[in-house]
């Protein structure tokens, strides 16, 4: 079963990756973006860990729900509502009372916060956007958590290949071709957060 | 690349507490991100809100004052505002007539002012929105995000402002400002790209001796490079591109617009070069602006806009003006 402080931990994880690749992040931002996409979600995440000390959101869904604001109210851009609708939404799912979750909830709940995603951005598979990295990732779910950090993985290495078909780096058509995507890479460093979380649980680490 | 700031993280609020120093007819919020007008809300007028990431200045925030915009909300440099930001600004100004939101359409912008209105209407606030999308060098729409919003922005806060302030209804207000996005065509130049505080180092490599042809206002490459041209040669393929797509057959607003680091000694050349083309194609010319007003950083480089009006338009167009980035008739 997964507690609240599971999901301390992944976003805690999570803020830490941010932090980490933040650099490489931006310079991914750079020649397909405007070269902010690392230095948005350092500010966002290090929201959402101050809130999470401050308010001690008693369940996995409260956790989720307040990250998921904090992401809304303080990253801006597009990341912003995106991350945040994911975390939001999937929050919302698991609801706000139960104590635990299941991994088989979790992944249910995330589907629901990833499908809020694409019907927010209007984004499909193939696009080259985060929803590469999460659909895979949430396919893979139902097998493991690290299998789960490897779809994402993958989903944002093969962005590279694509051409852009939302958001800024779709103005530049094909030239955007050969580029890893960075939202898609972040994306993957969240799920790979998630996988870190699980890792931290010892031999439960599998859904 | 050297920069008159103290650390990349305060750049927009430092900005903020110099404009507040400097515009006292400005209530300038720094913690909150909120410019507006002092003497809003203004009994019976709808409110006009805009905003979009800071780098752009005078847009949004140096539009603020008396026939133009009641509020603006700066985000962090080149990213959207927060919903919060919104809705507190629409707060401030809501007489109870409404507000209008002018929106540039990228997709961070749409989403957080999407969400900003749910919140704003569940708060009693009726708003409405326009999106602004004049420029041509998107060109197939249907595989990006759309065209993207550019100088424009300034005709309609202009003329939706001016609207406003002769009291007229929500509605009015909101199918004027879409009118003059329907009638308004951009495209930009750049000859260097811009450096964003946080990256500390240009935004794409531009080698010397080329430029970009198709650049937005967001340090992003343009869809096409090529050799440097002449001021005439671009003037002559900004003006074909635009005239091309917009086919106007009224009288035109000209927008010449820097992108922050071209000398306004080149942008009223290149605007000599830009009324010749526009002569040559046979659009007749009822306003030329010529300045910084939509800028990218320190891009340098131009964009050329252009606006087709009718007698209402323009009027509303020459109606007095009092703000930081755009004032006359007062």
């Amino acid at each position: 079963m997964l507690d609240a402080d599971f999901f301390r931990r992944w976003l805690t994880a999570a803020a830490a990756a941010v932090d980490r690749e933040a650099e490489r992040l931006t310079a991914l931002d750079s020649p397909i973006g405007d070269a902010d996409h690392g230095s948005n979600l350092q500010r966002g995440f290090a929201a959402v860990v101050a809130a999470l000390e401050k308010e001690e959101p008693p369940t996995p869904g409260a956790v989720l729900t307040l990250a998921g604001r904090q992401l809304i109210s303080t990253v801006g851009g597009a990341s912003g509502p995106l991350y945040g609708t994911l975390l939001r939404r999937t929050g919302k799912a698991l609801g706000n009372d139960a104590a635990e979750v299941t991994g088989e909830q979790l992944r249910d709940a995330l589907r629901t916060g990833v499908e809020a995603v694409r019907t927010l951005g209007g984004a499909a598979p193939g696009d080259k956007t985060m929803v590469d990295a999460l659909v895979p990732a949430v396919d893979a779910l139902g097998e493991s958590f690290a299998a789960a950090a490897a779809a994402a993985e993958r989903g944002a290495e093969e962005t590279t290949g694509l051409q852009a078909r939302k958001g800024r780096a779709s103005y530049l058509g094909e030239r955007s071709i050969g580029h890893r995507d960075p939202g898609a890479t972040s994306a993957a460093l969240l799920v790979a957060a998630l996988a870190e979380a699980a890792g931290a649980r010892a031999e439960a680490a599998d859904v | 690349m050297k920069m008159l700031i103290n650390v990349p993280e305060t750049v927009v609020a430092d900005a903020l507490r110099g404009m507040a120093a400097a515009h006292p007819e400005l209530a300038v919020d720094v913690e909150n991100r909120v410019i507006v007008r002092r003497d809003a809300p203004v009994a019976g007028k709808v409110a006009l809100v805009s905003g979009g990431g800071s780098g752009h200045e005078p847009l949004h925030g140096g539009f603020v004052g008396p026939g133009m915009l009641s509020a603006a909300c700066p985000g962090e440099v080149f990213t959207s505002p927060v919903p919060d930001q919104m809705v507190r600004a629409a707060a401030a100004v809501d007489s109870g007539a409404g507000v209008l939101f002018i929106v540039k359409n990228y997709t961070g912008d749409v989403l957080n002012f999407d969400m900003a209105a749910e919140l704003a209407e569940d708060e009693g606030i009726q708003v409405a929105k326009v999106l602004v999308d004049d420029d041509v060098a998107v060109s197939d729409s249907l595989y990006t995000a759309g065209r993207r919003g550019t100088g424009a922005t300034l005709f309609v806060e202009k003329i939706a402002g001016a609207a406003a302030e002769e009291g007229r209804p929500l509605e009015q207000v909101e199918s004027l400002a879409r009118k003059v996005n329907e009638n308004s065509r951009s495209f930009g130049v750049a000859l260097d790209a811009c450096t964003t505080p946080a990256k500390g180092s240009p935004t794409f490599d531009l080698p010397a001796g080329e430029l970009e042809l198709g650049v937005g206002i967001h340090g992003e490459p343009g869809r096409e490079r090529r050799a440097m041209m002449t001021s005439r040669e671009i003037a002559d393929f900004a003006v074909d591109a635009v005239v091309d797509d917009l086919d106007p057959r009224n009288p035109v607003l000209v927008l010449v617009n820097g992108m922050g680091a071209t000398p306004l000694l080149e942008l009223y050349g290149f605007n000599a070069e830009v009324q010749r083309r526009l002569a040559e194609r046979g659009v007749p010319v009822a306003r030329v602006l010529v300045g910084n007003y939509v800028t990218s950083l320190d891009m340098a480089g131009a964009s050329v806009t252009l606006c087709q009006i009718d007698e209402e338009l323009l009027r509303l167009y020459d109606a007095p003006v009092r703000t930081p980035g755009l004032r006359w008739g007062v």
